[in-house]
């Protein structure tokens, strides 16, 4: 891989320690990529203060220096961390104080977390501890070369912001992060952002569970392609978009794809395939509706919910305030939980609209930072969850080994009211 | 997991780009599922924990793990990462779908790995059968058949 001067110098310690491990791993990880250069990043989110069993023993070995040399730049020399040369964000990471004695999740992770949050804070990193940070003060522009982690914000950042990013790890991202560089290759080259294949939805996809459901058999599909969709699909909007994507890239490998007169990068079909002609499309119709639904739907036996999760990826203030009008004057089932994840950032707007008291008042809870599955925990004796998110109910059934409803909104309140799930397909 | 060569010519020689140094020898396992990092594989135990998945509940510890490609969450390459600080990953990966997950998770696992094998390492390896891996010289070679020779396969159901 070519390295400029700079680069060279950064490489052989002209910056310091640290930046020369992460230059070596960025070299690395270049080369393996078979990456003709490095590019400029001044846009990385990545993930620190996530606490793990091998970063706990990292961090009681060396303190959180030695936790990022091993796990953000895969070197084990003892280093000083500097402070971050380029804007840096930390992503979603585990449950923060306020799921505190809500699960049995521990409270030692919960410290723990604290301390890092401290720790990077102090080296720049912004703690906006969500998986749409796009949500929260950091959006890119059209164009912009960024390295981003998390699967749902990548896709976004690619697909309906038009900023290129591929969809990096704890390490290129730890590495961009100390020295402002990333290996220009994947999703950064113009030639490939163009879409592999068409498809086309034959019926109308014109809600939040309905674009969710499609970006499901999307990925399914394509895998890790770049489709071009079209059909009767509705203008679509942030939180759409984001379910959108968030189920692509679950069931797939989606980081990037066009919608034709909707997405920044394809103002047109044409546009969409870089003027080559389009394939002839893949159809989603009733039976491929139908199979997603049974799919997400085919975890779950018991129609008595014990939780019900909203909020995946992190909910936006549109979608919150929806759920205290649906909870407005009612109560939650005795027995029923409800979480709604959302960023602390947009968690501080949903108290001063009085959002949260609605919703709290109703006996639910609007929770920040994480979710269940990223910290692997949920109330205690969670049998059955419902969710309306696509992700969410792929994952954690796996992860917790709990059964899973996937439908809309007004059906995840219903189940949260009643104890019930009463889903069905219309 | 590594021993002493078996006599004679490799019975297959696929040739690729190694991306990861290092040469081992171990029994592989082959999946053509795609695999997840995040809710696809538990970290303290080494196993595939993804229901759909063909290897469900199948442990890839000190394994030639061969596989198409990664899936799924960019956790991919830090969940790899924590199998090699928690002494349950495989002792090599051989993929053909280069994606950054896939390949940076390579890199943090520190094992060696070869990329871009010909002819097709799905088609040709079987699980069970003694491979080598070498990251040097980007050269996978099957050294013995499973069930040949008294190779035992040993899937661990641990879950």
């Amino acid at each position: 891989m070519f390295l400029t001067d700079e680069e060279k110098g950064m490489r052989d310690g002209a910056e310091g320690e640290a930046v020369a491990a992460a230059m070596d791993l960025l070299i690395r990880y270049g080369d393996a990529l078979g990456a003709e250069r490095l590019v400029e990043t001044r846009n990385v989110a990545g993930t620190m203060t996530q606490p793990s069993p091998a970063k706990r023993r990292l961090f009681e070995e060396g303190g959180w220096a030695k936790a990022y040399a091993v796990i953000n730049l895969d070197c084990d020399r003892e280093i000083e961390i500097p402070r971050m040369r380029v804007p840096t964000c930390q992503l979603q990471h585990g449950f923060g104080p306020d799921a505190a004695g809500l699960t049995k999740y521990a409270p030692e992770s919960i410290e723990l977390q604290g301390s890092a949050e401290s720790y990077y804070s102090e080296r720049g990193v912004n703690i906006l501890a969500t998986c749409t940070p796009y949500q929260v003060g950091n959006l890119p522009v059209r164009g912009e070369h960024c390295a981003w982690m998390e699967s749902s914000a990548v896709v976004y950042c690619n697909s309906v912001l038009g900023a290129r990013t591929n969809c990096e790890g704890g390490a290129s991202t730890g590495a961009a992060s100390l020295t402002g560089k990333i290996p220009y290759w994947g999703n950064h080259l113009p030639e490939n952002r163009f879409a592999t294949h068409l498809l086309q939805a034959d019926v109308s996809v014109d809600d939040f569970q309905e674009w969710g459901m499609f970006g499901y058999f999307v990925g399914e599909t394509v895998q890790e392609a770049r489709p071009a969709v079209i059909g009767e699909l509705a203008q679509p909007d942030l939180a759409d978009l984001k379910h959108f994507g968030a189920a692509t890239a679950t069931s797939g490998g989606v980081e990037l794809y066009h919608i034709p007169g909707i997405t920044p990068e394809a103002p047109s079909l044409e546009a969409a395939f870089g003027g080559r002609p389009a394939p002839e499309p893949i159809r989603y119709g009733p039976r491929e509706r139908e199979w997603v639904y049974e799919t997400l739907n085919g975890q779950g036996t018991s129609t008595d919910v014990d939780f019900v999760l909203l909020g995946c990826p992190h909910a936006s203030l549109d979608q919150i305030a929806r759920i205290a009008y649906l909870l407005e004057d009612r109560r939650l089932h005795d027995g029923t939980e409800l979480w709604v994840m959302t960023p602390r950032a947009l968690r501080t707007m949903a108290d001063r609209n009085g959002y949260t008291r609605t919703i709290t008042q109703a006996g639910g809870r609007v929770l920040t930072d994480s979710c269940p599955a990223m910290s692997k925990a949920a109330p205690p004796g969670t049998r059955v969850f419902a969710t309306d998110s696509a992700k969410q109910a792929h994952y954690l059934p796996a992860i917790l080994g709990i059964e899973a409803w996937f439908g809309s909104l007004d059906e995840c309140i219903d189940a949260a009211v009643t104890g019930r799930w009463r889903g069905g397909l219309s | 997991m590594t021993g002493p060569a078996p006599d004679g010519e490799p019975l297959l020689e696929l040739r690729g780009r190694g991306i990861v140094p290092g040469v081992v020898e171990a029994e592989a396992l082959v999946t053509h599922d795609a695999i997840s990092g995040f809710g696809g594989i538990d970290v303290a135990t080494g196993t595939i924990i993804e229901p759909r998945h063909e290897l469900f509940g199948v442990c890839f510890t000190g394994k030639v793990l061969v596989f198409p490609g990664a899936k799924g969450s960019s956790g991919w390459s830090g969940y790899f990462q924590s199998t090699r600080l928690m002494g349950t990953g495989p002792a090599a990966m051989v993929f053909n779908v280069l994606t950054t997950k896939a390949v940076l998770g390579a890199i943090v696992t520190r094992v060696p790995t070869v990329v871009e094998a010909e002819p097709d390492p799905l088609e040709t390896i079987r699980t069970g059968d003694l491979v080598r891996v070498d990251g040097d010289a980007g050269l996978v070679s099957v050294l013995r058949r499973a069930g040949a020779g008294g190779i035992q396969t040993t899937l661990a159901f641990t879950i």
